[in-house]
């Protein structure tokens, strides 16, 4: 083992680097198992707003023919794309909640006296998140398929890159979010603020021209809102197509969220102004 | 108060210091750390000579959770520079940390993994192969005597087997210095002398340089350096007969009420 570490005189090598991104990955994936209510209300919430409000609202909110669609769809076809970035949404944040919950209790300190470089721990942290997304819209498209929600079979390999970038955004977002909050009960206020805006502004659940004809100021911010592109990023990876626009913004939005949460978890600029924790100086 | 401070390359013991011409394993060096505008360390230097056991005194409130989280990077240095090695904290954090091993005073491990998986996940993050890893975590708990207790999950050990744990994983990688802020809170009197007995073996046997911080003078040996730190600022440091001399005092409590005396007449950081 010595020889692993110590008679490196400096850097690291590309092993090094993957045997902690493994071992990060890893952990969280446990985690992730051992809490089964987790899986369990993560693909609850989704599944409740495809069986209950979308079959409610079907005959209500009528779908005309739009891209990627080729032909007229049912509401629980076009709100399948949402309720999957819904899931990454919610998926974020509760990466975000670990982590405050992870400061609290003196975890995190554990992965940032790592060695190796701040920035990539905090990206290895996002990539572990998005993967356990990306088995959970798995596992909801699984039980979405027995409600004939039935996207073309290339579709569920295409639309994986998509689920990576936009899980990436929605983890970078929460990971910036978690390096604001001082305490787990302060957690409440992102539902209000972030999580319950995001959706509700967005093409999650109606597509923008009926937003358009409600109120164009809303129209407006919904296109804003990068949670929209990350929506429509999925729906159109999802039947095999690209949208450009959705790409641009929520790859944009993934860097700039990403280099956010590494320099608000820079010791010198974010943390490191803060207290030690209670009961500690 | 600073005509009360003792360096720690004191000529009145030079047998003590085999490796001062070496590179300090911890060099602090005029180091201050603010929150806002209340001033938690003020100009706090000493060094850690390799294979020492150099004990960090101070009351609840002193900053020595505070230096350890500027050593460790955890927080960034506002004025001053910490060395590990020679490795700047700042510059070279890398090369610092991978030559650190860590206790903090609350515990840091996951109470949800095993004790294995815990270690196996402080591997990783060092870089160190699970093959490797596994090999290493057998050891180090052979020392702790937690062998039978590898495939248990974390919140079912007691309170001093965890504090062990946690020291068995600051070793994982073969460190050369251990940081231990107040390891032994919370730990029943066997339990207490247990830990310190292994801490002092290891820098005994494997050469370690220990940086020990606590509360309690009987913690502190008559061998151990000693850094008194009080609101902020050290009092003394050197070897604890020679910080006795220098306070006129017979034993450490009550050299530490004179020391920090002084410090109170002089006037200290703003609380």
């Amino acid at each position: 083992m010595t020889t692993d570490v110590l008679t490196q005189k400096t850097g690291f090598t590309l092993a090094q680097y993957a045997i902690c991104m493994n071992g990060i990955v890893w952990r969280e994936a446990l985690r992730f198992l051992h809490q089964r209510e987790r899986f369990v209300s993560a693909l609850v919430r989704p599944l409740v707003w495809l069986f209950i409000f979308a079959a409610g609202f079907r005959q209500v909110l009528g779908i005309s023919i739009i891209p990627p669609y080729e032909t007229y769809i049912l509401y629980e076809v076009y709100i399948t794309p949402g309720l999957i970035a819904m899931i990454q949404l919610f998926n974020g944040m509760q990466s975000s909640l670990s982590m405050v919950y992870d400061r609290e209790t003196g975890n995190m300190r554990t992965l940032l006296v790592s060695p190796l470089p701040r920035w990539y721990l905090l990206f290895c942290k996002l990539l572990a998140g998005t993967a356990v997304s990306v088995l959970q819209v798995y596992a909801f498209l699984l039980v979405a398929w027995f409600w004939d929600i039935e996207p073309p079979h290339l579709g569920y390999l295409t639309v994986l890159p998509a689920l990576l970038l936009s899980g990436l955004m929605l983890g970078a977002l929460g990971m910036l979010i978690s390096s604001g909050i001082q305490q787990l009960e302060n957690f409440a206020g992102v539902m209000n603020f972030v999580i319950f805006p995001m959706f509700f502004a967005s093409s999650a659940l109606y597509p923008l021209w009926r937003v358009q004809e409600g109120s164009p100021m809303l129209a407006y911010l919904c296109q804003l809102n990068p949670f929209t592109h990350a929506v429509e990023l999925i729906r159109f990876a999802l039947y095999g197509r690209l949208n450009g626009l959705s790409l641009a913004v929520v790859g944009g939005c993934a860097v700039v969220f990403m280099v956010g949460a590494a320099i608000a978890y820079d010791p010198s600029r974010g943390i490191g102004r803060r207290g030690p924790a209670g009961g500690e100086t | 108060m600073m005509q009360s401070q003792m360096p720690i390359d004191s000529p009145a013991s030079p047998e003590r210091r085999p490796a001062a011409a070496a590179i300090a394993a911890l060099s602090i060096d005029r180091v201050s750390h603010c929150y806002g505008p209340r001033l938690a360390l003020d100009d706090v230097s000493l060094d850690v000579a390799p294979g020492t056991f150099t004990a960090l005194l101070g009351l609840n409130g002193a900053g020595k959770s505070t230096l350890f989280s500027l050593i460790t990077r955890l927080f960034g240095v506002q004025r001053g520079h910490i060395r590990i090695f020679g490795h700047d904290i700042g510059r070279a954090p890398g090369e610092a940390l991978r030559v650190l091993g860590v206790v903090f005073q609350p515990r840091t491990l996951d109470l949800d993994l095993t004790v294995t998986q815990n270690l196996l996940y402080h591997a990783a993050l060092h870089g160190i192969g699970r093959g490797h890893a596994r090999t290493r975590a057998g050891e180090v708990l052979a020392q702790i005597h937690l062998s039978d207790r590898s495939g248990s999950k974390v919140r079912d050990l007691s309170g001093g087997q965890m504090r062990r744990l946690e020291i068995a994983r600051a070793l994982l990688h073969r460190p050369r210095l251990l940081l231990l802020d107040e390891p032994t809170v919370g730990l029943d009197v066997q339990a207490r002398d247990d830990m310190l007995d292994h801490v002092r073996a290891l820098v005994r046997e494997q050469g370690i340089a220990v940086l020990f911080a606590t509360h309690l003078f009987d913690e502190i040996a008559e061998s151990d350096d000693l850094v008194v730190l009080h609101q902020g600022r050290v009092l003394a440091r050197g070897p604890l007969p020679d910080v006795l001399a220098q306070s006129g005092a017979r034993d450490l409590h009550a050299a530490f009420m004179r020391l920090t005396g002084t410090a109170a007449e002089m006037g200290g950081p703003a609380p």
